[in-house]
């Protein structure tokens, strides 16, 4: 059959390179379709410190420049595509993309995450003026102004503390009265001292007339309501929203099983419930979303899909 | 595409007559580098109608915030100097450009 792929691999973050490197270094017919630039999240990432062997200021775009040309040097294909549709229905799995339909007779599905939106009104209208998910994409607009982070987990503390590189102070707005960060990052940032930081408090409503300029709190405790508005001389300040994730399943409804979030129950061989597909990386239900667990996914993946297609297909 | 600078920018856009387009963009924004090859790709396609220009805010942070731009990417149409229309962040994408150029230009 022509254009049929041994594997196609949707998504190109950590997770789908991993699996491009093990499905074509098992000299599988490979292809990894990405609707933008090959990387995923951890291109926004500015220091990736915790994954085993990136040392020496490793960043986000050096670590996955590296993986991109390691899948391309086994043979990986990669196109750039936006799935719309697929169809999981018959062996031969069929994806729909923008530009054309592929083939394939095993499915990876690695399409990750996005940043949570805070849903609250004005959220979506300010984003790029003044409501940033990209810390690294943004950051320097606000370069001696004010910036709000919201959220206390790792990721908002760890963009928080990058943030002071620019801001004239940054302050971290959450809704409970500790942070959820890991011990080590909340030691850093209780010593930064350009880094404030507001308990108890959650985000009713960004307002401002094409840009930010003033913010609504209400703290969960007292319930007592409070509007910060953007100094006059700056005009406008920064809201960086670090909530959590969605997962980037939407085309997968009613293709695959979901749980009620969103993300994809898989087994141990990162299998999902239609046999041939597998899922790996950060869409999957998992306890730890980082760039060490998706790679390890990603292999595990590429394996079982050789396994299923040895098993499933004659030569 | 003309690459311009915060002396550049009033004379080749805000001066002009005509439609102009500006790629505002920066060195640490990924998806800006994913999204310039589309962006070069309509500029041959719209050759004649509307001049392609991309902005480093780096370099011109005050421009892009008097611009109302604090996001990137985000693509600006300008016409006769004046601020059209505008996509940014996801929706800043290829179909989503051209159709914002379509809909002023034809």
């Amino acid at each position: 059959m022509e254009n049929l792929y041994d594997v196609i691999i949707i998504g190109a973050g950590p997770a789908g390179l991993a699996a491009g490197l093990y499905a074509a270094r098992a000299k599988m017919k490979t292809l990894i379709l990405e609707k933008n630039k090959a990387g995923g999240q951890i291109v926004t990432t500015n220091e990736v410190a915790n994954y085993p062997g990136s040392v020496e200021h490793a960043t986000g775009p050096s670590l996955i420049a590296r993986m991109v040309a390691q899948a391309e040097e086994f043979g990986s294909e990669r196109k750039k595509d936006t799935i719309i549709d697929v169809d999981f229905t018959e062996k031969i799995k069929v994806i729909k993309g923008q530009e054309k339909e592929y083939k394939a007779k095993a499915v990876i599905i690695a399409t990750g995450a996005t940043p949570r939106p805070i849903g609250c009104p004005g959220e979506k209208e300010l984003t790029g003026k003044g409501v940033s998910y990209c810390a690294t994409c943004d950051g320097d607009f606000f370069t001696d102004l004010e910036v709000f982070v919201i959220g206390g987990g790792d990721s908002a503390v760890e963009e928080a503390m990058y943030l002071t590189k620019f801001a004239r102070k940054v302050t971290i707005v959450h809704r409970r009265d500790a942070l959820r960060a890991a011990k080590s990052i909340q030691e850093k940032a209780f010593k930064n001292e350009k880094l404030a930081f507001m308990w108890d408090a959650g985000v009713e409503e960004i307002k401002g007339d094409g840009i930010v300029e003033s913010i609504v709190f209400k703290n969960k405790k007292t319930g007592e309501v409070t509007e910060y508005h953007a100094d006059e001389e700056d005009g406008t300040f920064g809201v960086f929203p670090f909530i959590g994730y969605q997962a980037f399943s939407d085309i997968f409804k009613e293709k695959i099983e979901l749980d009620p979030s969103g993300y994809i129950p898989t087994d141990a061989d990162m299998k999902t419930n239609v046999e041939g597909v597998f899922a790996a990386g950060d869409i999957r239900v998992k306890s730890l979303r980082q760039v060490v667990t998706a790679t390890a996914d990603g292999a595990i993946a590429a394996v079982q899909a050789e396994k299923y297609i040895e098993n499933n297909f004659e030569e | 595409m003309l690459a311009l600078d915060k002396d550049t920018f009033e004379s080749e856009v805000l001066e002009a007559e005509g439609y102009v387009l500006v790629d505002y963009w920066s060195d640490g924004c990924e998806p800006c580098k994913a999204l310039m090859p589309d962006v070069e790709e309509l500029a041959a396609k719209y050759e004649s109608k509307v001049k392609f220009s991309k902005l480093n805010t780096t370099k011109a942070r005050r421009l892009a915030i008097s611009q109302r731009v604090l996001g990137l990417p985000t693509l600006a149409l300008y016409k006769d100097g004046e601020k059209v229309d505008e996509v940014t962040k996801d929706d800043a994408t290829k179909a989503n450009i051209d159709a914002m150029i379509q809909k002023h230009v034809g």
